[in-house]
């Protein structure tokens, strides 16, 4: 049994998330930024069978909320994290107005890996627990449509690797979940959505590597064919195209 | 919010909508759409005919708020968000002793869907409909949350109110003690129309629910399934997964001697003496359910569902119009007959104290012609047809079985002065205009 700290506790996953470990037993903390939705997620959560489950305030950018978070853990036996943060304005507004590159940035990788860092300690002191960090398959290659996006989770990614690199030694095991094309109120409306899946398969497959202590995984499982040929087309070629 | 265009349809694949269609998944974000653009409700979309659709307008899918609020373990009373569906509801809390009040034939109905129809179930000659079952409830009317209570006019407006008040944001229900989570169901094999309402007549159970076998004709009329039910404890099997057609299936599939076939073997599956078993709650609940996307079976072209509830005394009347679906062989195996009592909680309900009888039938000119003399029958006999189901009514008819539709609309005017509310069914039927 472990209680579950989750970044970005309303986004869509992370809240099918909190109800499936909820189901398994499990503690969930939710913390983000619109405690209303917060609070009725908390109730659910307890509802389904969660020991424990609150709401409590985390903003990426705001570095005394990621404080928070961190007294709030100082004070848990042993717990696990799990990051669902991060913001995806469209391309086209970035490039009319580069400056929101840095809250991009921030949202999708700076600001919990800020978060991940202060926590480490803890983790590492408890010797177990385990990291879920959801990238995305945009952060594998740069594309036209979603770069700033892609380059936040790209670095992220790597993040993550030498997070593991670090925290495997002391038995804390760390998961990448890289998934495609969620069917999520961040995607509702948009054009263009190949092999578009529902959270619950995110979420069981997220479950999945967690108990199976997998290092990677994309999400759906097609995805790992696809990008696997998307990563291997040379940059001459790429530089051509608009996937 | 973003707003999505999607071609949808009902649960019975006749009829279908194109419209935008947003899916909040917060409070606030139901408040902004309430406010800037409001737009009836849907759920899961088990409704058979057009009461789920708005075509060439917009709705707003409930589903994603479907969370648990608040659970008061001793007095069994729940909030819940109106998008959460009564079998999840069942799955968390029958293990706690708890269960929906009222459960419907399909467990992916939402809490909402349930209040919009105020629907009923196998237990409702004693429990009577969902809607009495609900000692509150949120509607997110333009101006913001506002919470409605039993008693008010706006609450019979809004309960089986076909979602013509404003999207229900959340609800109060009070659950039903339940003795552990599976059912003890006894079930008869009936020979006939009289002896299927005599043995009406003198169930006790708290659920009871007859299968009828509508080819069945002479002597064999109304022959059938009786199921009587208590809730009891026991071992829990595990759920199984639910399958999926795979495709829309060929056109003999339900065809008159397959159904006549199938319909015989089913009554004889049970001995003459009757037997008793133990079923997990979904299996007696939700017995399709398990096949994910049943509606399938009837092919692409869909199939039409007819209920209709007659007074007690009016039997005769119902046994004519099961002898005219028998002669007509277009009945498929999904035939209910129950008797219900007179608990309804809506000026739009549709329960009365009588007998109901649901048919489905293949999407077939023929079938069409005869649900529109059975809805003649209906009138005629002083009963009602359940417009959860219904896409071929006419609104004349069902004007004169809905007496109360004057204080309805009355209420309902107030809530939606200009009828942003309405669905293809409200238009179908002129529901929103005064005779």
């Amino acid at each position: 049994m472990t209680t579950w700290i989750i970044l970005g506790g309303t986004s869509t996953i992370a809240r099918v998330f909190a109800r499936s470990a909820a189901e398994r037993g499990e503690g969930v903390i939710l913390a983000g930024r619109d405690l209303d939705d917060l609070n009725a997620s908390a109730a659910d959560c307890a509802a389904r069978g969660a020991p424990v489950a609150e709401a409590v305030a985390f903003d990426a950018r705001d570095r005394k909320s990621i404080l928070g978070i961190v007294e709030r853990a100082r004070t848990l036996d042993a717990f696990s994290v799990a990051v669902f943060v991060g913001s995806m304005p469209p391309q086209d507004q970035i490039d009319a107005e580069p400056a929101l590159i840095e809250g991009t940035v921030t949202d999708s990788f700076t600001g919990p890996a800020e978060c991940l860092t202060r926590l480490a300690p803890l983790m590492e002191a408890h010797g177990k627990g385990t990291v879920v960090g959801v990238g995305s398959v945009a952060g594998d290659r740069g594309r036209v449509g979603n770069y700033v996006y892609g380059a936040a989770k790209a670095g992220f990614h790597a993040y993550l690797s030498g997070l593991r690199n670090r925290l495997g030694r002391k038995g804390v095991h760390v998961v990448t979940v890289k998934p495609g094309t969620v069917d999520t109120a961040m995607t509702w409306g948009l054009d263009k959505l190949p092999f578009l899946a529902q959270p619950d398969k995110i979420v069981s497959d997220i479950f999945r590597a967690v108990d199976r202590k997998r290092d990677v995984i994309y999400t759906p499982i097609i995805w790992w064919p696809v990008m696997t040929v998307i990563r291997a087309i040379p940059e001459r070629i790429f530089k051509k195209m608009s996937i | 919010m973003r707003w999505k265009t999607v071609e949808y349809s009902g649960w019975g694949r006749v009829e279908s909508a194109t419209g935008e269609i947003a899916r909040p998944e917060r409070a606030s974000t139901l408040a902004a759409l309430a406010s800037e653009r409001p737009a009836p409700a849907i759920g899961q979309r088990r409704s058979y005919g057009d009461a789920c659709l708005n075509d060439g307008g917009a709705a707003v899918d409930m589903t994603r708020l479907d969370r648990v609020l608040d659970f008061d373990a001793e007095s069994g009373l729940l909030t819940v968000e109106a998008g959460a569906t009564l079998g999840d509801l069942a799955r968390i809390f029958a293990p706690k002793g708890w269960l929906p009040p009222v459960m419907p034939g399909t467990g992916f109905a939402t809490v909402g869907g349930a209040i919009a129809m105020d629907v009923h179930g196998k237990n409702h000659h004693g429990a009577g409909s969902f809607g009495q079952h609900v000692t509150s409830l949120v509607l997110m009317t333009r101006e913001g949350p506002k919470t409605v209570k039993p008693g008010s006019a706006l609450f019979k407006a809004t309960v089986g109110g076909l979602g013509q008040t404003g999207p229900v944001l959340s609800a109060t229900i009070q659950m039903l003690k339940a003795k552990g989570d599976v059912m003890i169901v006894t079930e008869h094999r009936i020979r006939n129309w009289d002896h299927f309402l005599d043995r009406f007549a003198r169930t006790d159970t708290t659920y009871s629910v007859g299968w009828i076998d509508a080819t069945a004709r002479g002597a064999a009329l109304g022959r059938g399934i009786l199921e009587e039910a208590e809730t009891g404890g026991g071992l829990v099997k595990p759920a199984k997964r639910g399958k999926r057609v795979p495709f829309n299936a060929p056109a003999f599939t339900l065809s008159p001697p397959v159904v006549r076939a199938f319909n015989a073997a089913y009554w004889r599956r049970v001995p003459d003496s009757g037997r008793t078993v133990v079923k997990p709650i979904d299996d007696f609940f939700f017995p399709l359910d398990k096949i994910l996307d049943w509606n399938k079976l009837y092919g692409k072209q869909g199939f039409h569902q007819f209920q209709c509830v007659v007074p007690l005394d009016q039997a005769p009347a119902l046994k004519a119009m099961l002898d005219q679906i028998a002669a007509s062989g277009l009945a498929s195996p999904l035939a209910v007959l129950k008797r219900m009592g007179p608990g309804r909680a809506g000026y739009m309900s549709f329960p009365m104290e009588g007998y109901t009888l649901a048919v489905d039938f293949p999407n077939v000119a023929a079938a069409e012609r005869l649900i529109r003399a059975l809805e003649g029958d209906t009138v005629a006999a002083g009963g009602r047809i359940y417009l959860a189901k219904d896409a071929l009514a006419s609104g004349d008819a069902v004007r004169a079985m809905y007496p109360e539709h004057g204080k309805w609309l009355k209420e309902v005017t107030k809530a939606d002065s200009d009828g942003a509310y309405q669905t293809s069914l409200v238009r179908r039927l002129k529901l929103r205009s005064a005779p």
